[in-house]
C-alpha cells in the first residue's frame, strides 16, 4: 500500500465527509432550533439531484443545474414547512417521524411517477473533469477536489452566518430558548421557515454535487440521511461544530475502513475469506464507531448533556 | 372498564379475520387466505413493536433488525437442510432443519439476544437520539447481510419447500394460516396480560413520568430493556413466519422501509392498544392489494392517508371508533 494511494483515500474520505456535513448541518440546525426530527431530509437531497439532472439535460449548464437544485430544494422545503412541518413543532417525536415518513413515501413515489425508475445521468462539467496533479506527483480527480473545496467553503460560510450575522444570533437564541425570542419580538414563523429552507437548500446542493459522481435515482436520499443521523449522534445534536467533526470522522472511517480492513485481515486469513470478512466489517465500521461514542459519551462528542 | 372494551374490540376484530378466512376457504379463494396470513404476520410484528412503542414509549425505527433475524434464522437453517450440509462441525455438529418449532425457537432466541444487545446500547439515550440510533443499527444489519456472501448476499435465499410442522400440511394455505393465527392470538393475549401486570404498569409509568419512577426507587433502564427484548423476540417470530410464507428471505427484510412499515401497522391501527396493530396491518394489506392493482404508485396514497392520520386523527383507526384510550383503572 503506497503513500500516494493512502493520500488519495484520505482525500476521498474528506470529500465524502464534507458532503455528509451538508446533510447533517441542515438536520442538526432544524433539530436545534425547532426541535424537529425530519426524515424527509433525504427526499430534499433527492429533489436537488433530480432538479440538477433535469436542468443539465435541458440547458447543458452545470452552474444553472446547481442553481436549479438550490432553488427546487429550498422551495420544496418551504412548501412542506408551511403545509405540514409547521403542524408538527408541538407534537411528540413519534408524530414527527410518521408525518415525515409519509412525506418520503409521497416524494419517492412522486419522483418515480415523473422521472421513471431508471437512474438519470448528471455529467461532471467540462472545466472540472479529468485529474489534477498535486504535490508528490499525486493524481486526483479535479471534480472531487472541487467538492472538498465547495464543502469547506459552505462550512466556513455557515459558521460565519451563525456566529456573526443577525440571523445567526436569532438562530442561536432560538436554540437556547424558543419562547423567549418570540417574546422579544423576533418573527418566529419567518425564522423557522428560513432555517428549514436553508437546511433544505444545503441538502439539495449535496444531492446535486453527489449526483454527478453517482447515479440520480429514487431512494438515493435515505442511505445518506441515515449516515447523516450517525454523524449527528456522534457529533451531538444541535451542534454545527459537532456535525462537522462527526462528518469528517464518518467519511474517513468509512472510506479508510473499506480500503484498509480487507488488507488487515489478509495478514490473518486466506485472501478470499479476508476480502469477504473485511468488506462485511468495513460496512459496519461507522456503526461500531457510533456505538463506541455512545458508550463513552451518550450525548455525542459536542452535545450538551 | 377500559380493559373490557379493549378486549371486546380485540375479540371482534380477531373473529372478523377468522371468518374472512373461513369464508374464503368455503368459496375456494386461497389467495384471500394468503393475504389474511400476510396481515396476521404483519400484525404479530406490530404487536411486538407495540410492546416497546405503545406501552414503553420507545420509538424504535429499527425493528426490521429483529424481523430480519427471524427471517434469516429460517433461511439459514432451512437452506442447510435443503443442501444436506451442516451449519458447523466445530465445536459441535449443528445440522440444518426444516422443522418449524426448532426454527421458531432459534428465531425467538436470536432476535431476543439481538434486542438485548441493541437495547443495552440504545436505551442509554432517549428521544430523537433513540430514533436515529435504532435506525442506524437497522442499516448496519442491512449492509452486513448485503455484504455477507455465504447466504445469498444481496440476492437472498430461496427455500423451495415450506418447512414442516408435525401433524399439519403447511403447504395448505388454511393450515399455515391457522399456525399464524394461533401465534397472533397468543401474542394478543400476552400483550393484554403484560399491560395489566405490575411490570406493564411500571413500563407505562416509565413512559409517562420517568422522574417519579426513579423517585420510588425503580430503574427505568432495566424495565425498558426487558420490554425491548420481549418486543424484539415477538417481532423475530413474525420474521420467521414471514420467511416461511414467502419461502424466501433477502436483506430487504432488514431495510429501513421494513422498520417504517412495522411502525405504520401500529400507528394506522392505533398506538398502545392491544388490537391496534391487527387493525393497522389488516388495513395496510388491504390498501396494498386494492390500490396496488389500480396504480403502481399506491404508496403516494398510503403516504397521504398516513399524513392525514398523524395530522387529524391521532389515535389511528381504532381511536376513531373507540375514542382515546382511557387511563388504566
Amino acid at each position: 500500500m503506497s503513500f500516494v494511494f493512502l493520500v488519495e483515500q484520505v482525500l476521498n474520505g474528506l470529500q465524502f465527509g464534507v458532503m455528509l456535513f451538508l446533510m447533517a448541518a441542515g438536520l442538526t440546525l432544524i433539530f436545534g432550533v425547532m426541535g424537529l426530527i425530519n426524515l424527509a431530509h433525504g427526499s430534499l437531497y433527492m429533489i436537488g439531484a433530480f432538479a440538477a439532472a433535469a436542468t443539465a439535460a435541458a440547458t447543458g449548464s452545470f452552474l444553472l443545474a446547481l442553481a436549479a437544485a438550490l432553488a427546487a430544494s429550498a422551495l420544496a422545503g418551504a412548501v412542506i414547512e408551511r403545509l405540514v412541518i409547521r403542524q408538527l413543532y408541538d407534537r411528540d417525536h413519534l408524530d414527527q417521524v410518521l408525518a415525515t415518513f409519509a412525506l418520503i413515501l409521497i416524494f419517492s413515489e412522486g419522483a418515480r411517477w415523473v422521472f421513471g425508475s431508471f437512474p438519470l445521468y448528471l455529467a461532471i462539467p467540462e472545466a472540472l473533469s479529468g485529474p489534477v496533479t498535486l504535490p508528490f506527483g499525486i493524481e486526483y480527480p479535479r471534480y472531487r477536489l472541487a467538492l472538498i473545496g465547495i464543502g469547506l467553503a459552505v462550512a466556513a460560510g455557515l459558521f460565519w452566518l451563525i456566529s456573526s450575522t443577525r440571523i445567526g444570533v436569532q438562530i442561536r437564541a432560538g436554540e437556547a430558548d424558543r419562547e423567549m425570542i418570540g417574546a422579544l419580538g423576533v418573527d418566529i414563523d419567518r425564522l423557522y421557515l428560513l432555517v428549514f429552507a436553508l437546511g433544505a437548500a444545503l441538502a439539495g446542493l449535496a444531492g446535486a454535487l453527489i449526483g454527478a459522481i453517482q447515479s440520480v435515482q429514487v431512494g438515493m436520499g435515505e442511505p445518506v440521511l441515515i449516515l447523516a443521523f450517525v454523524v449527528i449522534v456522534i457529533g451531538g445534536i444541535g451542534s454545527i461544530r459537532g456535525a462537522f467533526i462527526g462528518a469528517l470522522l464518518v467519511g474517513l472511517t468509512d472510506t479508510l475502513g473499506r480500503v484498509l480492513l480487507p488488507g488487515l485481515f489478509g495478514l490473518l486469513l486466506d485472501p478470499a475469506a479476508a476480502a469477504s470478512v473485511g468488506a462485511s466489517l468495513a460496512s459496519m465500521a461507522i456503526y461500531i464507531l457510533m456505538a463506541g461514542v455512545l458508550i463513552a459519551r451518550p450525548q455525542g462528542l459536542f452535545g450538551s448533556a | 372498564m377500559s380493559l373490557n372494551r379493549e378486549t371486546t374490540a380485540s375479540l371482534i376484530v380477531m373473529a372478523a379475520l377468522l371468518s374472512t378466512v373461513l369464508w374464503a376457504e368455503a368459496t375456494g379463494e386461497p389467495f384471500t387466505i394468503t393475504l389474511a396470513t400476510r396481515a396476521a404476520i404483519f400484525a404479530l410484528a406490530g404487536i411486538g413493536l407495540n410492546l416497546a412503542l405503545g406501552m414503553g414509549g420507545m420509538v424504535s425505527l429499527g425493528h426490521a433488525v429483529f424481523f430480519g433475524i427471524g427471517g434469516y434464522a429460517m433461511g439459514i437453517l432451512a437452506s442447510h437442510a435443503q443442501t444436506f450440509t451442516p451449519l458447523t462441525t466445530w465445536p459441535i455438529l449443528i445440522e440444518g432443519t426444516n422443522a418449524m418449532p426448532v426454527i421458531w425457537l432459534v428465531a425467538v432466541i436470536s432476535s431476543a439476544l439481538a434486542a438485548l444487545a441493541i437495547g443495552a446500547l440504545t436505551l442509554r439515550t432517549s428521544g430523537v437520539y433513540f430514533i436515529m440510533i435504532t435506525l442506524a443499527f437497522g442499516q448496519m444489519f442491512y449492509y452486513f447481510m448485503t455484504g455477507w456472501p455465504a447466504y445469498g448476499g444481496e440476492d437472498g435465499l430461496s427455500i423451495y419447500v415450506r418447512n414442516g410442522f408435525p401433524g399439519l400440511n403447511t403447504l395448505d394455505p388454511i393450515q399455515f394460516f391457522a399456525i399464524c393465527f394461533a401465534f397472533l392470538a397468543c401474542a394478543l393475549w400476552l400483550y393484554i396480560r403484560v399491560d395489566a401486570s405490575p411490570f406493564g404498569l411500571t413500563l407505562s409509568a416509565a413512559r409517562q413520568n420517568e422522574a417519579r419512577l426513579r423517585a420510588v426507587g425503580i430503574d427505568p433502564f432495566r424495565i425498558r430493556l426487558v420490554a425491548f427484548t420481549l418486543s424484539g423476540a415477538v417481532t423475530g417470530l413474525a420474521g420467521a413466519l414471514f420467511a416461511d410464507l414467502n419461502r424466501f428471505v433477502s436483506p430487504a427484510m432488514f431495510s429501513w422501509q421494513t422498520s417504517g412499515e412495522i411502525v405504520i401497522f401500529v400507528i394506522l391501527g392505533g398506538v398502545g392498544r392491544p388490537i391496534g396493530p391487527v387493525v393497522g396491518a389488516g388495513l395496510y394489506v388491504l390498501l396494498e392489494h386494492t390500490l396496488g392493482d389500480v396504480s403502481d404508485y399506491w404508496q403516494i396514497v398510503l403516504g397521504a392517508i398516513l399524513l392525514a392520520i398523524v395530522l387529524f386523527a391521532r389515535g389511528g383507526l381504532t381511536g376513531l371508533v373507540l375514542g382515546r384510550p382511557l387511563p388504566h383503572g
